[in-house]
């Protein structure tokens, strides 16, 4: 018995403590609002245990702030049925429109049309959402994405040699987009030649054993594209000192250990999403939305080619 | 060397060493095949490669042995990798501890995570799988948490583990072989050992005469969260950055590597020799496939139908011996 009510009061504790640190509802926005009158609008992020999703929070809230409108967050903390209950806590709310950071992009179908049924325009930023008809997805263009390293790590190696792919997680949209774009971007110059393409699936330590590996079937390469900056820092750790001089790296993502690397010079270049543009965006469409105005199926919000010349547009940030 | 152990001349004690164990036979067949199919597979350097990858599963992996010889499983030890990593850099980072402790800390953590296994085990009645379940996700999060979801810089000295003795010969290759020799001595000359395979042979046996299982299973499971913590500050001393991410996923390739080097999930068998084949098997084959740029698809297709073959060898093998 009274182990079972130690156990019990031991659970309590704990859902009480994490629910504590986390609390969804953050309220921001108008203080004294003119412009927006009372436009409410809902986000919901799928975490904001990640930088990059706080800096897209922050990037909305800015905009929400300048247009006097009422954005309320909140976390799903990676829980796609925990985002459902969010979207239709907001849907109860009057939300005149909701802006959801998919946790998972099939996941959020049901949350669509839960606001469907209550006729609240719905936007999905970052990630889209299938099975779903939504008002407008806003998310960066991975493809373009790929173009741009694809050209960066051109000029970088003179156009031409020997270069290989490190894809990120086989069947992924963001490894497919990317790939897509090198692909399409490296065939503009024939005498470059993509030796070889290997799954290291976004891991800084898959991207150091499957470069140390590839180093031996091809050590004659000059050129290295990484679908994100993770495995681009273990490919940089596998060249050792050949990182920066005799093979260029370009990586994806622009995240703060890639600017470093950039910084230090072994990382050549990395494509860097622009997250608080994508929070503005998103906000700025919302409010289109909410007051009516028709959205085009897709923004496409540009992403950046981030090298040393450039670097404090980026850290500064 | 291995090519000269298929000539079936005399009994000699390699020809021996194959047929106990049909694990090693895979592995030679597998490097053989490699050597044929690609130019840069058989060469001092792509070997060393080869080891420097496998020892993180093998580290893994030999803690797992213990674990998974008393009958349990272990579905933890990447997370707790991953954490005890995190604990080393942060607490040599945020709050300036000297990294001899710091290391003390890490594998402190690990001990205790697997000391937690073991209590809601053996005191608690939970299924090893549930117990353990839990604490992949506690300790995965409690990484998070820690480290605010960002990697964090290893300490300088600690991170030498990552690096070669003098330019050549690769650091986590000798951590390896010692944790080997460590895991195989555990288990054939210590009392901690010959009680391991007593319980997985039969618990109750072992109860009855007279092993204490419980505290057994404490040594057991905290072990297993020893070698984890290891592993983790191997696997963040090869990139000199300890991440939250780091090791998910490996509990499972360290359960394949046990399984392929002769081990039964039901308990009672299983050799540190035997893991460390299992664990080279998985490093040959996905250094393989990446010199000969096999698609990416095709590489979880071609990894899955290795381990049903190296294990299905292994029981064809005791079958027919019998």
């Amino acid at each position: 018995m009274r182990i079972h009510a130690l156990i019990a009061a031991g659970a309590a504790l704990t859902l009480g403590l994490t629910a504590c640190g986390s609390s969804g509802t953050s309220s921001s926005g108008s203080a004294g609002a003119a412009s927006g009158g009372d436009i409410k609008i809902g986000l919901s992020i799928s975490t904001l245990n990640n930088p990059y999703f706080v800096q897209l929070r922050n990037g909305a809230e800015a905009e929400a702030k300048k247009l006097g409108v009422t954005l309320t967050v909140t976390d799903a903390q990676n829980d796609a049925s925990q985002q459902v209950n969010q979207v239709q806590n907001f849907t109860s709310q009057n939300m005149k429109a909701i802006i959801i950071n998919p946790v998972d992009s099939d996941a959020a179908a049901p949350a669509v049309k839960i606001a469907e049924r209550s006729s609240i325009p719905m936007i999905a930023v970052d990630r889209g959402v299938n099975g779903a008809k939504i008002a407008q997805t806003v998310a960066s263009d991975n493809v373009a994405g790929g173009k741009l390293a694809a050209e960066q790590l051109a000029k970088e190696i003179g156009e031409k040699g020997e270069v290989v792919v490190l894809q990120g997680v086989p069947g992924t949209s963001a490894s497919r987009d990317r790939g897509q774009g090198f692909t399409e971007g490296i065939k503009a110059y024939p005498n470059i030649k993509v030796v070889a393409q290997q799954p290291a699936d976004f891991d800084r330590a898959k991207g150091l054993d499957v470069m140390t590996n590839l180093l031996q079937s091809h050590p004659g390469i000059s050129g290295v594209f990484a679908e994100n900056d993770e495995m681009a820092l273990g490919a940089i750790k596998a060249l050792g000192a050949k990182a920066g001089k005799e093979v260029k790296v370009a990586g994806f993502d622009g995240t703060p250990d890639g600017l470093k690397a950039i910084e230090a010079g072994t990382l050549a270049a990395s494509i860097a999403q622009q997250p608080a543009l994508l929070g503005q965006q998103a906000v700025q469409n919302a409010v289109k939305a909410a007051k009516g105005e028709q959205l085009q199926a897709t923004v496409n919000v540009p992403v950046k080619v981030a090298t040393k010349d450039n670097l404090s547009e980026f850290t500064g940030a | 060397m291995p090519v000269s152990t298929n000539v079936l001349a005399g009994r000699s004690p390699a020809r021996n060493l194959l047929a106990e164990n049909g694990s090693l036979a895979a592995l030679v067949v597998l490097v053989v095949a490699l050597s044929l199919l690609s130019g840069d597979f058989l060469t001092v350097t792509n070997l060393l490669n080869v080891g420097v990858q496998a020892a993180v599963t093998a580290i893994l992996a030999f803690g797992s042995t213990f674990v998974i010889i008393t009958g349990g499983i272990d579905l933890s030890v990447g997370a707790v990798a991953a954490l005890s990593a995190i604990v080393l850099a942060w607490t040599a980072a945020d709050t300036g501890l000297p990294w001899p402790l710091a290391t003390l800390v890490a594998l402190a953590v690990g001990v205790g995570c697997g000391l937690v296994n073991a209590a809601l085990i053996a005191y608690g009645k939970l299924p090893p799988f549930i117990a353990t379940l839990a604490m992949l996700g506690v300790a995965r999060g409690l990484a998070l948490v820690v480290a605010q979801g960002s990697p964090i810089e290893m300490p300088e000295a600690v991170s030498h583990l990552g690096d070669t003795v003098g330019g050549y010969l690769p650091v986590p290759v000798l951590v390896m072989a010692l944790m080997g020799v460590v895991a195989a001595v555990l288990l054939n000359r210590t009392y901690a050992g010959r009680a391991m395979y007593a319980i997985g042979g039969n618990e109750e046996a072992a109860r009855l005469s007279g092993i204490a299982v419980s505290r057994q299973k404490l040594v057991t499971y905290a072990l297993s969260g020893a070698f984890a913590a290891v592993a983790g500050i191997v696997l963040a001393s090869r990139l000199a950055s300890a991440q939250p991410q780091a090791a998910s996923g490996y509990e499972l390739d360290a359960i394949a590597a046990v399984v392929i080097g002769g081990a039964s999930l039901s308990g009672g068998k299983g050799k540190a020799l035997g893991t460390l084949v299992g664990a080279l098997i998985l490093a040959v084959l996905r250094n393989g496939l990446n010199l000969l740029s096999v698609s990416a698809f095709w590489q979880q297709v071609v990894i899955g139908v290795v381990i049903a073959l190296a294990v299905l060898l292994d029981t064809l093998r005791r079958r027919s011996s019998r």
